[in-house]
């Protein structure tokens, strides 16, 4: 029974320990490196490649690719939560104590343990100095709860108990915070939707590559793209609408979203994220010569496979190649060639020029192009999101900051009087800052004086 | 007048302010001291005229946007809150000494950004697009500037510590007492933790509204939160039995080289969202 109750009791001061909360904060900042070396989430074959069998192996029992999610990390942060919630627990009760039964009287054992001490020979009675210093008290720092005892009066004031609290909110904020990311894995999702111009989308692809059904549908009705001069990219922009039952949404019309200024509808955000084309391009491929013509269709987003085992894609192509190549019209692609032989080349094929495709396909030894014209549109890639727990995490981040300038700013400073007969004893405390509390303390001692004893005491 | 002439003059005061410490160092002429503090006050004047300059030439150039968009224009600004953080401490609690060693930090800054970055003015990216750029860039680096003058302080801390309790007198005769040092590496870490705490929150904000995830565990978040981990431990130090004192120098050296980390290792040598700011 004994021993039970020693190892219940030993278990509980571990969970409470300063020890502990210093070791998992240091073991989280060290462990924490592992997964900014090591690439998380979707794996490069290249990669795997670089490392090896052995490593791989290793990394993968450890959870190293996904180590923030993995069983050891999440156990880590399990115990923080543990460590704050019992260390608050095991404290809070006697920061209570101490706000909400202060100790009203400056008897012997309180003078001997505080510093800022200061004893004033004043003349008066007990009664008439005690009016006078609580008026004073009130005026410059905080109306006294006056108690008598053995015949002389005790004063006490103080100002911001409650900061004593502060480090506990932001304990509290790191749990309200980990609730807040636990109802956004738990009902939240994210996916994301490609769009193509004036096309419509109805349900998207989540991370796990399920689709989910929005109950609403998102048309992009333009994509655009812009630069700046030096070719950097400038601005992604999609104007979306939103219809519910086939009927659009007012509010919903045309609205507008670049990077940094998303839409959002019942909830469901959509930000702007990657753009691209759909799509596909005719050529007529043929032997150099012009024989054995077929016609071949590359898709935009893709390539397209030649009978020599070669495979073509489209890297770009205009409806009017004279802002390129002045003197020359119409429209052109630029094509991209990957022989079986693992040579690559590139070649620029016209729609109304044959005999430049011609000298192109002889010079370089290449099959002979013809471009018939494209047919193709941009889409807008968007990051979709949904997370109802996003309000609890802000809530916890305010609380945080709150907490955290309320304890390192502000502190609980108490001023205890003892009026007697010709005398006071002024005594004060802060729970930090005491350097900044004593000139404060000596100021007020200096005000006590002037108003009790002017002309004594300089 | 350019901003790049105005910053080299910025350099030249930084490195005045930092000789005129080590002078002060070694022979404990007040006058020096002060000397150091008024060129380190001058040079801050400079640089934040340089960098209102800088602001105006981008408009002019037609991108306007605040100067704290790539790696040249965050060094000159983390100099600059170096500076900013370590005078306001001079303000309140004057230990003149301290500035010999933490200018080297903002000379180093400077002296990198002026000789080896590319200070041309970009135009923004659409992802920094956004008021957030400021709030977070601002909050982030005052954070690490405290964080800086800390490490400055601790470094004080343990060279003092080392030479036992007797100072033989010469440069270290003029350090302020270890337990001095204690508290003023404290105080500046609480000046730093809760600016760290709000780039974090702030940049948590942003990548929310941006992206729709307020936490990727992107290297340069994770970076960022392990710095917290550290000074969060740092703080829970002094209030630990065995920790005051030594240890929690060394911790706040050892946040330092984590802030230091974050800041540039993860853009020089890992990859991520914060790619713009190489």
């Amino acid at each position: 029974m004994n021993n039970e109750r020693t190892l219940s009791q030993a278990t509980w001061d571990f969970f409470c320990s300063l020890k502990l909360a210093m070791a998992l904060l240091l073991s989280l900042a060290v462990t924490s490196i592992i997964g900014t070396v090591i690439p998380q989430g979707n794996l490069a074959p290249q990669y795997l490649e670089s490392i090896g069998q052995t490593k791989f192996r290793l990394y993968q029992a450890l959870g190293f690719f996904d180590m923030y999610h993995s069983w050891w990390f999440v156990l880590l942060l399990a115990a923080l939560s543990v460590n704050l919630f019992a260390c608050s627990l095991k404290r809070l009760p006697q920061i209570w104590k101490v706000m909400s039964n202060p100790t009203l009287t400056l008897d012997e054992g309180l003078k001997k343990s505080l510093s800022t001490l200061a004893t004033l020979k004043v003349p008066g009675s007990a009664a008439a100095l005690k009016e006078q210093v609580a008026a004073l008290l009130s005026a410059q720092f905080a109306a006294p709860r006056i108690t008598e005892k053995d015949g002389s009066f005790h004063l006490y004031a103080e100002k911001t108990p409650w900061c004593r609290l502060a480090v506990y909110v932001v304990h509290l904020s790191i749990l309200v915070i980990f609730a807040g990311a636990m109802v956004g894995s738990l009902f939240g999702f994210k996916g994301y939707v490609t769009i193509p111009e004036g096309e419509s989308a109805t349900s998207i692809v989540l991370r796990n590559n399920k689709p989910h059904d929005l109950g609403f549908a998102v048309s992009c009705d333009k994509f655009s793209v812009s630069f700046y001069d030096t070719g950097a990219p400038k601005e992604f922009k999609s104007i979306l609408s939103v219809s519910e039952n086939g009927r659009p949404v007012p509010g919903f019309q045309k609205v507008p979203i670049i990077v940094n200024d998303p839409l959002t509808y019942n909830g469901i955000t959509f930000y702007q994220s990657s753009y691209g084309k759909v799509g596909q391009h005719s050529f007529t491929v043929s032997s150099p010569d012009g024989g054995n013509a077929v016609r071949l269709e590359i898709p935009s987003d893709g390539a397209a496979q030649l009978p020599d085992g070669s495979e073509v894609h489209v890297l770009e192509s205009t409806q009017e190649v004279g802002q390129f190549k002045p003197g020359l019209s119409g429209p052109a692609a630029l094509l991209e060639m990957h022989t079986p032989s693992g040579q690559s080349l590139r070649t620029l094929v016209y729609a109304n020029y044959p005999e430049l495709n011609r000298q192109a396909a002889r010079s370089a030894g290449h099959p002979l192009f013809g471009y018939l014209g494209g047919n193709e549109k941009m889409y807008t890639g968007l990051q979709v999101n949904h997370d109802p727990g996003v309000g609890i995490v802000w809530l916890g981040c305010l609380l945080m900051i709150v907490g955290v300038y309320v304890a390192f700013f502000m502190s609980h400073r108490r001023v205890w009087v003892e009026v007697k007969d010709g005398e006071i004893v002024v005594a004060g405390s802060a729970n930090k800052n005491p350097a900044g509390f004593e000139l404060r303390f000596n100021r007020l001692v200096k005000q006590i004086e002037g108003e009790l004893a002017p002309g004594e005491g300089k | 007048m350019t901003s790049s002439l105005l910053f080299n003059v910025t350099t030249i005061a930084y490195l005045a302010s930092m000789l005129a410490f080590f002078a002060y160092l070694a022979s404990r002429v007040e006058k020096l001291g002060l000397l150091g503090s008024l060129t380190a006050l001058t040079g801050l004047i400079l640089q934040t005229g340089a960098i209102g300059l800088r602001w105006r030439e981008s408009y002019q150039m037609g991108v306007g946007h605040a100067p704290l968009s790539n790696l040249y224009e965050s060094v000159v600004f983390f100099s600059w809150t170096i500076v900013l953080i370590y005078l306001l401490l001079d303000l309140r609690y004057r230990y003149r000494v301290i500035g010999a060693f933490v200018m080297p930090f903002a000379l180093l800054g400077m002296t990198w950004a002026q000789l080896a970055l590319q200070s041309g003015i970009e135009p923004l990216v659409p992802a920094l697009q956004s008021n957030w750029l400021l709030y977070h860039v601002v909050t982030c680096f005052l954070g690490y500037a405290a964080f800086a003058v800390a490490c400055g302080i601790s470094i004080m801390y343990l060279v003092r510590d080392a030479a036992g309790a007797a100072p033989a007198g010469g440069v270290l005769a003029s350090f302020p007492p270890v337990k001095v040092l204690d508290d003023l590496n404290y105080r500046a870490i609480m000046v730093g933790f809760p600016l760290l705490t709000l780039g974090i929150v702030t940049g948590a904000a942003w990548a929310n509204y941006a992206w729709g995830t307020y936490w990727s565990w992107d290297p340069k978040e994770t970076w960022s939160l392990i710095v917290w981990f550290v000074y969060a431990a740092f703080l829970h130090a002094r209030i630990t039995r065995g920790w005051v004192g030594r240890r929690a120098a060394w911790l706040s050296v050892i946040g330092f080289a984590a802030t230091i980390f974050c800041y540039l290792g993860v853009n020089l040598f890992l990859s991520g969202l914060h790619s713009y700011g190489r």
